[in-house]
C-alpha cells in the first residue's frame, strides 16, 4: 500500500469500524461509496450555521446558502468540464436524471423512433427508456454483450439506424467493471444524428470526466457514489437540447410567471428543479468534488487498478471459482462465482468475517440473464481500499468455499 | 430426516464460534430433502430477492407438511429449522409458534429480518397464511 492510499484512508472514519467482530473491509463501493470527514463536516455545518432555503433571499442565511449552493453548481461544472453551469442540473442521482432525461424528451420521441441501449445496462438506465417507449409507441432494442462481458461493437453498428432517436449507455458496468468504448460510441450515435445520454454512475469516483472532450448529449451521476452525500446527483445536459425540452415536474423554483390559466417557466437550470432542492446535498457534493480535486487521483487510480488486479490473479487460484466477464478495460468491479454455491451464501459467510461485499443480480437482470447466471459475488474497490483489503477478501472466501 | 426443535436448542447452545453455528447451517441443510425439479415452478416460488425459494403445502389429518426448497445452502439450513418447528403440525399450533423469538434465541435473527433479501421472512409469512386458511 502506498503513502497516497494510507493517507486518504485516515479521512474515512467509517473505515476505523468493525463488523462482525472483525475491523471492517468495504468492498461495496460500487453501491456507495464512504465520506471523508471533509463531507460530513461540511454538511453538519451548513446546518449548524445555515441552513435556510435558496433563492429569492432577503436574509442573510439565505443569501449564504444560496451562494453555497450555486458555489457547487460551479464546482460541479469544473468537475466534469461543462461549458455552462446552466447545464448542471441537480437531481436526486443517477435515476433521477435519466429519468428526466425520458419525461421530457416524451414530445420529441414518435412511434416510428427507436431508442438504442445495451444489455450492460442497470435498470435505472432501461426501465425509463421502456416506459418512455410504452408512452410513444418507440421501440427500444439493446445491443447484445459478448461472453467477456464486452458490448458487441458490431451489434452496436447494426442497431443503429437513421430511426435512433436515442442512444443510452453506461460509462462503466456496475455489474462486470467493464469500461465501455464510450468515444467510439457517441462518435457513432451522432453520426446518425442520435443524441446520447451516458450513465457515469461508475465512472466519476475513478476517473476524470470531460463532458466536452466526450462530446455525449447527456450525463447522469450520483453524488453518493463519489464519496458525497445521498440523495443528490447530477444530470448535465448540453445547452441548446435543454433549451429545448419541456420540463418534466412542476412546482415552485421551476416558474417564472403562473396565473391559474398558465405559466412561464423560469430559465435553466431551474426550469427542472422543481420544488426545494437538496441543499445540503449540493453543497456536500461540492465538498467531495474539493475533496476528490486534492487527491493524488492518478496515483490512487493506478493503485486501485493494481488491487483489482491482484484480485482477480488470486481469485484464480481458489478451486471452483469462476470470474464473470473478462473485459479488455475495466475498473474497481471484479464478479465471480462458486462452483454449487449461491452468491448469497458466499456473501454471507463473508459478512460473518467482516468483509462487505454485494450478491445477487446487481439491478442488472437482462445482463444475468444474458450471462444465464442467477447473479454473482461482487466485490469493488475504491480508491482508499488497500493490499490488505484483497488479501481478507481472498482469506474469506477460500474460508467460505471450505464451508460449503 | 427431519430434525428436533430440541436438539438444534441443545446444538445451537455449545457453539462458541460463529463457524460452528454455520456449519451446522450449512449441514443441516444439506439434510433437506431436495425438491423435484418439477416442483420448482415459478407458482410455487416465495418472492425473496436474491436466493429463490420454493415452497408447496399439504394437508393430512388436520396437519400441515410442507416440502420447501432453496438454491442457497445457508437459506436451506434456515428453512430447515423452520421446518423443525411446523412440519406436519395443526394450524393453530403453526400459528401460536414464535419464530422471531427462536430465531432470536439461535441468534440467527438477523436472517429473518426484511432488509436481508433471503425470502425466509416472506417463507414464514406465506406458511402462517397457508395455516390460518387451514385453520
Ligand atoms: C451503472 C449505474 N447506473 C445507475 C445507478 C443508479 O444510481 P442511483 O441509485 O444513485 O440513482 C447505479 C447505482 O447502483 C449504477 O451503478
Amino acid at each position: 500500500m502506498n503513502a497516497a492510499n494510507l493517507a486518504m484512508r485516515e479521512d474515512f472514519p467509517i473505515l476505523k469500524r468493525s463488523a462482525n467482530g472483525h475491523p471492517l473491509v468495504y468492498l461495496d463501493n460500487a453501491a456507495t461509496t464512504q465520506k471523508p470527514q471533509q463531507v460530513i463536516d461540511t454538511l453538519a455545518d451548513y446546518y449548524a450555521r445555515y441552513n435556510a432555503n435558496v433563492h429569492r433571499a432577503v436574509h442573510a442565511l439565505a443569501d449564504e446558502a444560496t451562494q453555497a449552493f450555486e458555489g457547487a453548481r460551479e464546482k460541479v461544472r469544473a468537475f466534469i468540464g461543462a461549458a455552462h453551469t446552466q447545464e448542471i442540473i441537480f437531481t436526486r442521482g443517477t435515476t433521477e436524471g435519466i429519468n428526466l432525461v425520458a419525461a421530457s424528451l416524451t414530445s420529441r420521441i414518435g412511434a416510428n423512433d427507436e431508442i438504442l441501449i445495451t444489455e450492460l445496462e442497470h435498470h435505472s438506465n432501461i426501465v425509463p427508456w421502456q416506459m418512455l417507449c410504452e408512452r410513444s409507441g418507440a421501440t427500444l432494442k439493446a445491443c447484445h454483450v459478448t461472453s467477456t462481458g464486452e458490448l458487441d461493437i458490431d451489434d452496436f453498428h447494426e442497431k443503429l439506424s437513421r430511426r435512433t432517436k436515442l442512444v443510452a449507455f453506461g460509462h462503466v458496468s456496475n455489474a462486470l467493471g467493464t469500461v465501455n468504448p464510450v468515444d467510439e460510441l457517441i462518435h457513432a450515435a451522432h453520426k446518425h444524428d442520435a443524441w446520447v445520454l451516458i450513465d457515469g454512475a461508475q465512472a466519476v469516483q475513478h476517473v476524470p470526466v470531460d463532458v466536452q472532450a466526450l462530446d455525449c448529449d447527456f450525463y447522469a451521476f450520483s453524488g453518493h457514489k463519489m464519496f458525497g452525500p445521498t440523495g443528490i446527483g447530477v444530470l448535465y445536459g448540453r445547452l441548446e437540447l435543454l433549451d429545448a425540452l419541456p420540463p418534466w415536474q412542476g412546482g415552485g423554483e421551476m416558474i417564472e410567471h403562473v396565473t391559474i390559466e398558465r405559466t412561464t417557466y423560469n430559465q435553466l437550470p431551474y426550469r427542472f428543479e422543481a420544488g426545494t432542492p437538496n441543499i445540503a446535498g449540493a453543497i456536500g457534493l461540492g465538498a467531495a468534488i474539493d475533496y476528490l480535486n486534492g487527491l493524488p487521483r492518478p496515483e490512487l487510480l493506478a493503485d486501485e487498478q493494481a488491487l483489482v488486479a491482484l484480485t482477480i490473479s488470486r481469485l484464480k487460484q481458489l478451486p471452483g471459482v469462476r470470474l464473470i466477464g473478462d473485459p479488455a478495460e475495466r475498473l474497481s468491479v471484479v464478479s465471480f462465482l462458486i462452483d454449487d454455491c449461491h452468491p448469497h451464501d458466499i456473501g454471507t459467510l463473508l459478512d460473518q468475517q467482516g468483509v462487505a461485499v454485494r450478491t445477487g443480480h446487481h439491478c442488472a437482470m437482462p445482463l444475468m440473464q444474458r450471462l444465464e447466471i442467477p447473479g454473482t459475488i461482487r466485490a469493488s474497490f475504491s480508491l482508499y481500499n488497500s493490499g490488505q483489503d484483497v488479501e481478507r477478501l481472498v482469506a474469506g472466501v477460500e474460508k467460505a468455499i471450505d464451508f460449503v | 430426516m427431519s430434525l428436533d426443535l430440541d436438539d438444534i436448542r441443545e446444538a445451537f447452545r455449545y457453539f462458541d464460534s460463529w463457524e460452528d453455528k454455520y456449519r451446522f447451517v450449512i449441514d443441516t441443510g444439506k439434510s433437506l430433502p431436495t425438491m423435484p425439479e418439477a416442483a420448482r415452478i415459478p407458482e410455487n416460488i416465495v418472492r425473496g430477492c436474491q436466493s429463490q425459494v420454493w415452497l408447496v403445502t399439504h394437508q393430512r389429518d388436520g396437519k400441515l407438511t410442507f416440502d420447501i426448497d432453496s438454491d442457497a445452502h445457508i437459506v436451506r439450513g434456515l428453512i430447515a429449522i423452520v421446518l423443525a418447528a411446523y412440519q406436519n403440525q395443526h394450524a393453530s399450533d403453526i400459528l401460536s409458534f414464535d419464530m422471531d423469538a427462536l430465531f432470536d434465541e439461535l441468534n440467527l435473527i438477523k436472517h429473518l429480518s426484511p432488509t436481508r433479501g433471503n425470502g425466509l421472512r416472506s417463507m414464514v409469512a406465506r406458511i402462517r397464511h397457508e395455516a390460518k386458511q387451514a385453520a
